[in-house]
């Protein structure tokens, strides 16, 4: 596969490691959310076929964390998009 | 009275060494001292007048930017490696830290690093035969981090046929060992 990294243009996905689904982004508060809230956020995964939105970490690079969605049926990379860029556009500071 | 201390280079000498294998010429390189600069956070503004003022290139992404004394290129997004004469800027965080103040945080990277010239009429076929890194359509100033042989190191094209190369100090001789078997292979 080749990320079209959104700095660094097309990067061989070898120089990246996957840490998982996007939806990790969204941790619940904790203390205020409730358990099951939590819980589903630390182990259950959807595991689609087809679009899947992933994070991964361009280590071999820039140490960029990035949001990628491909598609896990035909491996075509649909989006790359900076996580910093995805977190700022759902409201956080960081 | 004891005897006088010396440094020791990455390969263990007290002086680079300098191989030759196939075409390539590859060189230690003992004189240049180096360490990361990297804005904090929404300080980006303010090390970009220090950096003018101090006279410290910030190149863009994926790029390397000569000057004197100071040389620098890019890792990351807001973050740079800068080289420097070590003759002159052996403590290099020292000289750097006045000028950006609380604006950036600087690290020392001299001894973290093993740092190779290799030269040749023709690096290409040396390069696709070690890395991924698309480096006969990388313009001259290109700098990139790349894998050699399972370690990871920066890669400054000078030209066509002159590379910097920094890979980890504590992988210098397997590095050199990989350089000087793809460039033997050459031959």
């Amino acid at each position: 596969m080749i990320f079209n990294h959104p700095i660094l243009g097309p990067r061989d996905a070898q120089e990246f490691v996957y840490l998982g689904d996007a939806s990790l982004m969204r941790r619940p508060d904790g203390m205020t959310a409730g358990i099951e809230a939590f819980h589903d956020w630390l182990y259950n995964r959807d595991n689609p076929a087809g679009e899947h939105r992933e994070l991964w970490y361009h280590e071999q690079g820039d140490r960029s964390w990035l949001v990628v969605t491909r598609n896990t049926v035909t491996h075509e990379v649909i989006r790359v998009e900076l996580a910093r860029d995805v977190a700022k556009a759902m409201g956080r500071t960081k | 009275m004891a005897e006088t201390l010396h440094s020791l280079t990455a390969l263990g000498h007290s002086e680079p060494e300098t191989h030759a294998a196939g075409p390539c010429r590859i060189a230690e390189r003992f004189d240049v001292a180096l360490a990361s600069l990297a804005a904090r956070k929404g300080r980006e503004a303010d090390v970009e007048r220090a950096a003018k003022a101090a006279g410290v290139p910030l190149p863009g992404p994926a790029r390397w930017k000569d000057g004197a004394p100071y040389a620098a290129f890019w890792v990351a997004p807001g973050m740079w490696f800068v080289e420097a004469p070590f003759a002159s800027h052996e403590d290099i965080v020292a000289h750097l830290k006045p000028a950006f103040g609380d604006a950036a945080s600087i690290t020392e990277q001299t001894d973290a690093w093993v740092c190779f010239d290799i030269s040749a009429a023709e690096l290409s076929p040396l390069l696709e035969r070690l890395c991924n890194v698309d480096f006969p359509g990388a313009p001259d100033g290109f700098a990139t981090r790349t894998v050699i042989e399972h370690s990871g190191c920066y890669l400054v094209k000078r030209g066509p046929g002159q590379v910097v190369l920094y890979g980890s100090r504590s992988s210098a001789r397997s590095l050199l060992h990989a350089l000087e078997t793809a460039a033997a292979s050459l031959a």
